[in-house]
């Protein structure tokens, strides 16, 4: 259920699907909500469908070879003297990114509380967290290449599209982490030295680099499901 | 504005959704651990993930509670993808049949390096 919102000239809006009409009809404004909230979700969007061709393309080269796929849970073993725990590093990769979602989803309502000590720390808590997640990955990335000799064009353990799949997924979601953790971090410099005061104590923002941390951590629910447990 | 009574909702929603989503990936991470396969593995797979994507959208995202017009813009241009999806499959099949005929069955021997 959505909530009260107001149009340009302060009327309360109608809900439901009367406010679709009315929305999409109005004159200046479609979308009640600030304007890089509204930027944010389009440019969310758009990355959507990138990482969708990447994973579309992952399922047509997987479905199109017959030499056999490696098998993940072997593949992504780790020993930790014993004997190999399958999938385990993806495993804490997964609950440390989950881990910084909440601290994030934190983050975005103590800035609404106007509480910038506590923003700050759960922006660093959270940016922390996900540059702990790219330091595993890059380890994940040394194993595979060094250990197990796997390159885009080939690996021994199966089809030769299992590489350049692999590199190219994780390394464009590796690389919307590591943006993310800069951008966070700026953002949590700025709340903690009172920028945002001098606009007026307006901490949409935290939420808007919200919106994006939380899309990193959808795309990787995507990519284990799909990549590490089919 | 009225956007900043709208976002107050309380923390314990938050550490709901966190623990649920803990509770979900370590049940996906079981399907791998405990060597489920076919259907029942494919489908516990698309249902973890549908649950997981579904908690982070609607609340750690706040889409519950965008307004109707929001919520159509953002969620459903993506099914398209599902049209792509099905063209795909389509063509992995036919990729696949044509190597078959053409070269032959695979003669890659697997070489793992645990093993």
């Amino acid at each position: 259920m959505s909530e009260a919102a107001l149009s340009n000239r302060g009327d309360i809006l109608p809900q439901g699907g009367a406010g679709v009409v009315q929305d999409f009809s109005s004159d200046k404004q479609a979308f009640h909500v600030p304007w890089g909230k509204a930027m944010m979700w389009i440019f969310l969007l758009s990355d959507t469908f990138i990482f969708s061709c990447f994973l579309i393309s992952y399922m047509k080269v997987r479905i199109s070879t017959p030499d056999p796929w490696p098998l993940p849970s072997e593949v992504f073993a780790l020993s930790f003297g014993g004997d190999p725990i399958p999938l385990i590093l993806i495993a804490i990769m997964t609950f440390v990114l989950i881990t910084s979602s909440g601290t994030m989803a934190m983050a975005v309502n103590m800035g609404y509380r106007k509480d910038r000590t506590k923003t700050f720390w759960l922006m660093v808590a959270t940016a922390a967290l996900g540059a702990s997640f790219v330091g595993m990955q890059a380890f994940e990335w040394t194993k595979l290449i060094v250990d197990e000799g796997v390159r885009p064009w080939g690996n021994p353990m199966g089809a030769a599209q299992f590489g350049a799949s692999f590199f190219m997924i994780t390394g464009f979601h590796g690389l919307h982490v590591s943006a993310g953790v800069i951008y966070l971090l700026v953002v949590a410099f700025r709340v903690r030295r009172g920028f945002y005061e001098k606009r007026g104590g307006n901490y949409e923002i935290v939420e808007i680099a919200g919106l994006y941390w939380h899309f990193v951590d959808l795309v990787w629910v995507f990519i284990f499901a799909f990549f590490y447990l089919w | 504005m009225a956007q900043e009574e709208v976002q107050q909702h309380p923390l314990s929603i938050y550490f709901w959704i966190w623990g649920l989503l803990f509770v979900v990936s370590f049940f996906s991470y079981m399907v791998d651990y405990m060597q489920l396969e076919g259907y029942l593995r494919w489908t516990l797979i698309l249902v973890f993930m549908f649950l997981k994507a579904g908690f982070i959208i609607a609340i750690f995202m706040h889409m519950k509670w965008e307004r109707r017009a929001l919520q159509i813009a953002i969620l459903v241009p993506p099914a398209v993808i599902l049209v792509l999806i099905g063209l795909m499959a389509i063509e992995g099949d036919y990729t696949f049949l044509t190597r078959i005929e053409f070269f032959g069955e695979s003669t890659f021997v697997p070489e793992y390096p645990h093993h």
